[in-house]
């Protein structure tokens, strides 16, 4: 199937609406260093909150250019790939540049008052520069179309999330050793992942995207291939926190600063998902990736352990934000199993669930983070009881509970259902059913926290007061999101819908 | 007023209630006095719909396309109509009794307690008018979710365990069966909606056709199919109207009418007639039909008997279904007025006893019905009509359902009813017997009723029950769409 762009690019790009690729993450890459040059306190803030407005706006007007199934490609600089780097901005990542910019801009106006209660004044402004970078390089991976770009990509955005983490050591100092947990992992990944591309270069000599899917289509695999394929999948897999390789999350997720936690649940892992989705899809071709290397019974099995190992893990946390951490990895599961099915219908899954279970989560631990802030921390016998003292906080949390158990008429049961029915579809029963059997892991979990909430008397020593209004109506927003879009989903089925016909549809191919 | 019009506005109406009640917390005569006037204007939207529909089958009203070929829909058929009827009517009886039972009975939280139970009526709104399997799955988690605060109300430690039953329950078989069904009919027919003679036919064959049916009939926990009813004793630690309206009206039969809906609108009678597919389910109606009435026989607490009680009569609608045929299907429909209108004043009367002398246990009751002459009179008339004895309500659709059963050729049928209705004889009279016939010292002393709120409801229902045996043809005559030939 040839795909036309949607925008015929000419060599160099004149006109602002043909810019809009690479504002998109030169804004916040400037508005970064910007925050530290100024050094004033009061301008932070708002800095960041506009570099982030203006990329989802950005993001959004690049959504709609390619909503109906067409891509616009970019050439930095106007150097045509192979030898300059490209952005293709197709349905697929359009929709996740969308997804990450939302959630950035309805988590800030919340993390003002939750990051100055939980991080030292005098970090305000490196946190909010490393927030923007960690920003700008998950957007940047996402909208990249070469391989060595991605890297840099992950690198920016991982680097600052070490220290994004690190931040939380102002509330409790084990997040220092959570963020250095997840140093190694991440650079094992992040090694991983350019051992891959180096051997792709080393097979194909070129680094776009396309262009490498074009040569790979045409000489067919070899074992130098077949490693770069092992090394990135694994690489990935690591930043993805694909179960076994997990390990670094829940601690990461538990001591972050709460706006963090909720803006990485959203949206970091979901960037690594992407870069499987685009390597196993649009540059192996599916046909070599589950074929040839019978991929499928190795992540399925993983996939499936997840929903259940991680689901059950969850069940015995005495701590919410460490509870919705093994939850998360969990949810990865899902998203894997999708992948694994290879139809259209299990794409549309792991796509649109990228997008539900982002919100979801985000709303989730924005939740946490306003209990914390009247109860010192997220443990149970802390913020039991807090269903009297914080209606509205609890209640927002019980709508995200139930689109984390995936309850009809929430977001997260439009996903279940698109996957049970591609399970159901393939014919794969056994796992349709465990789909839904380890939902009802998911009913316990969040169970517990419900009765902990309303089923308690209030803890000693908790500010019986209701979280100011600057987090609660960002975290009203992610839940009556849940809710909308378990109703409305033109958007999110009908994007994630366009976007695994694209990826199934393999490689457009490079722009002569 | 349009239909489709009507049909937003009963589940609005309640909804809004909801919020009165949060919103009014701690003005109790404004607050109640508000979802009183909602109950009556829900009640008078559905008669509205009633006068202006009959027993047609209304024009689709469509909210959201959520997948392809698959809506957030409404309409109203004769089966819904009448099950919204008798929910909203009854919720206007349930709450006078409510606020008799809560105030008399000093129970706390009452904003909380209201606000879910309006919730929970406008999600039965919702299940009765909804025109596709979607949305109907939307509105029974809806209902699940907001009648667990009810029975959890008490917040003691037997409350909240039994809370956890009736969750895990109801929660555990909606999603790992009836979910499973669901999205296993769509992946099959690409479409969800009740259509007249089912959407299955010739999608699929086979042993996979009672497979599904399996994945139905326990998915639709609310059922209270054996093995799944533990759920439904569970509940019965709630405060008694919420025993009363939910676990004898809204919250079981919309498990027995989601039942019926996906006999007779997915499955089709004609197609479980062919394929014989739904003969297991009816052998296992039976079972739980005989098993429940057995186990009713040996609780002395009366709510916990009367739990026993629905359980078992709900297995008359499920088999009236599996039994695919029209008297079957005719019975069944007609059950699940007669029967809520019995059960509902026996839990009132269970409720009252309550408030005016703190005794839960049919043991403790000896000599009580010279005491409260009003609440075990009207016990004995709902008693007589869940035994199905003239002139009661509850005559005519056990009649059907013999005469559907006699239809089949189902013999062994016919003795299961017969002998369920001896048993039924046998755990629900000696308590009105003991309460009249029977005298205790510690029980005596002049007529002491309960408040005038608790004791009223219950004697309309148990006249309603009587008005029932002379309307049935009537009703029978508007569920007759539901078995016309297409």
């Amino acid at each position: 199937m040839a795909v036309e762009p949607a925008i015929e690019v000419t060599q160099i790009a004149l006109t602002l609406k043909e810019q809009l690729p690479i504002l998109q993450i030169v804004v916040p890459f400037v508005a970064a260093p910007l925050i530290v040059f100024f050094g004033s306190r009061s301008l932070t803030w708002p800095i960041t909150f506009a570099a982030s407005a203006i990329s989802l706006w950005i993001s959004v007007a690049l959504l709609l250019q390619v909503a109906d199934g067409g891509f616009i490609s970019y050439q930095i600089g106007g150097w045509a790939p192979p030898l300059g780097i490209e952005y293709r901005v197709d349905a697929a990542n359009a929709y996740l540049l969308v997804l990450i910019s939302a959630i950035s801009t309805v988590i800030l106006p919340y993390a003002r008052k939750s990051v100055a209660s939980e991080v030292a004044r005098r970090h305000h402004t490196l946190f909010y520069a490393c927030y923007l970078l960690c920003f700008t390089g998950l957007m940047g991976v996402v909208i990249t179309g070469d391989a060595f770009n991605i890297f840099v990509f992950v690198e920016i955005s991982s680097l600052s999330t070490y220290a994004l983490i690190a931040a939380g050591a102002g509330r409790d100092k084990r997040a220092l050793t959570a963020a250095y947990d997840y140093l190694i992992m991440g650079t094992i990944g992040a090694t991983f992942f350019v051992i891959g591309i180096g051997f792709l270069y080393m097979a194909t000599g070129t680094l776009n995207l396309a262009d490498i899917a074009e040569r790979i289509a045409e000489h067919g695999g070899n074992r130098t291939i077949h490693a770069a394929f092992a090394f990135i999948i694994v690489g990935m897999g690591l930043k993805a926190a694909i179960y076994p390789m997990h390990l670094w999350l829940p601690a990461a997720y538990t001591y972050a600063p709460s706006a963090v936690s909720a803006f990485l649940a959203a949206t970091a892992t979901k960037a690594a998902i992407y870069v499987i989705l685009r390597f196993v899809f649009s540059v192996f071709q599916p046909d070599f990736a589950f074929q040839s290397l019978a991929l499928e019974f190795i992540l399925m099995p993983l996939a499936v352990l997840a929903m259940f190992a991680a689901s059950f893990i969850a069940v015995f946390q005495s701590d919410l934000k460490r509870m919705l951490a093994y939850s998360s990895v969990a949810q990865i599961g899902y998203m894997v199993l999708g992948i694994t099915l290879l139809t259209q219908t299990g794409v549309t899954a792991t796509i649109v669930h990228l997008f539900n279970h982002g919100i979801t989560k985000a709303a989730l631990f924005m939740g946490a983070g306003a209990l914390a802030l009247r109860a010192g921390s997220s443990f149970y016998d802390r913020i039991q009881g807090m269903g009297r003292t914080m209606p509205l906080t609890s209640a927002a949390i019980v709508i995200a509970g139930l689109s984390l158990i995936g309850v009809p008429g929430t977001a997260g049961f439009i996903s279940k259902f698109v996957l049970v029915e591609a399970a159901l579809d393939k014919g794969w029963w056994l796992v349709a059913l465990l789909v839904v059997f380890s939902s009802l892991l998911a009913v316990v979990y969040v169970w517990r926290v419900f009765e902990t909430l309303y089923l308690n008397a209030p803890a000693a020593g908790t500010i019986r007061q209701e979280a100011p209004l600057s987090m609660l109506i960002p975290l009203w927003i992610m839940a009556l999101a849940t809710i909308y879009f378990g109703f409305d989903t033109q958007l999110t089925l009908g994007a994630a819908r366009t976007a695994a016909e694209g990826l199934l549809a393999g490689t457009t191919g490079m722009l002569k | 007023m349009e239909i489709t019009t009507a049909i937003i506005l009963s589940m609005l109406v309640p909804f809004g209630a909801t919020f009165t009640n949060l919103i009014f917390h701690d003005r109790e005569n404004l607050r109640d006095g508000l979802t009183l006037g909602a109950a009556i204007v829900t009640f008078g939207l559905v008669l509205t719909i009633l006068a202006k529909n009959g027993s047609a089958t209304s024009e689709t009203l469509t909210l959201f396309e959520v997948f392809p070929g698959v809506d957030i829909a409404f309409n109203v058929e004769p089966l819904g109509l009448l099950f919204a009827v008798v929910a909203s009517g009854l919720w206007i009886l349930t709450h006078i009794y409510a606020i008799g039972y809560m105030r008399g009975n000093k129970e706390k939280h009452h904003a909380r307690f209201f606000a879910c139970f309006s919730f929970a009526i406008a999600s039965v709104m919702g299940i009765a008018f909804s025109a596709n399997m979607l949305t109907l799955f939307l509105f029974y988690e809806f209902l699940t979710i907001s009648t667990y605060p009810l029975v959890a109300h008490k917040g003691t430690p037997e409350a909240i365990r039994g809370a956890r039953t009736y969750m895990s329950v109801l929660m555990g078989t909606s999603i790992a069966l009836l979910l499973v069904a669901v999205i296993w009919t769509y992946s099959l027919t690409g479409t969800l909606d009740f259509a007249k003679g089912g959407i299955l036919e010739g999608r699929v064959a086979g042993v996979m056709v009672p497979l599904l049916l399996g994945f139905y009939a326990f998915g639709i926990g609310k059922a209270a199919l054996m093995p799944f009813h533990r759920w439904l004793p569970a509940a019965m630690v709630a405060p008694t109207p919420v025993s009363a309206l939910l676990h004898a009206v809204a919250v079981v039969k919309a498990g027995v009418f989601t039942m019926m809906k996906v006999g007779i609108y997915v499955f089709g009678i004609d197609f479980l007639a062919e394929t014989r597919a739904s003969e297991w389910l009816m052998w296992l109606a039976a079972f739980s039909i005989i098993a429940a009435s057995l186990v009713a026989m040996t609780k002395d607490n009366l709510k916990a008997r009367l739990a026993y009680s629905t359980v078992s009569q709900l297995s008359y609608i499920t088999l009236g279904v599996a039994l695919a045929t029209s008297l079957g299907v005719l019975g069944g429909g007609l059950h699940i007025a007669m029967h809520a209108m019995g059960k509902i004043t026996l839990f009132m009367c269970a409720g009252s006893i309550y408030v005016a002398t703190h005794k839960t246990n049919i043991s403790q009751m000896t000599g009580l019905g010279r005491v409260m002459p009003i609440t075990f009179g009207a016990f004995m008339i709902g008693a007589l009509s869940i035994i199905g004895l003239p002139p009661m309500g509850g005559s005519w659709s056990k009649w059907l359902l013999i005469m559907g059963a006699a239809d089949t050729g189902q013999w062994i049928m016919i003795v299961v009813l017969m002998v369920s209705s001896l048993l039924n004889i046998a755990y629900l009279l000696p308590v009105v017997a003991r309460g009249f016939f029977l005298s205790d010292p510690e029980n005596g002393g002049p007529v002491r009723e309960a408040p005038l709120l608790c004791w009223l409801p219950p004697a309309l229902t148990a006249a309603g029950t009587v008005a029932l045996f002379f309307y049935a043809g009537t009703i029978q005559q508007f569920l007759m769409p539901l078995v016309a030939a297409n």
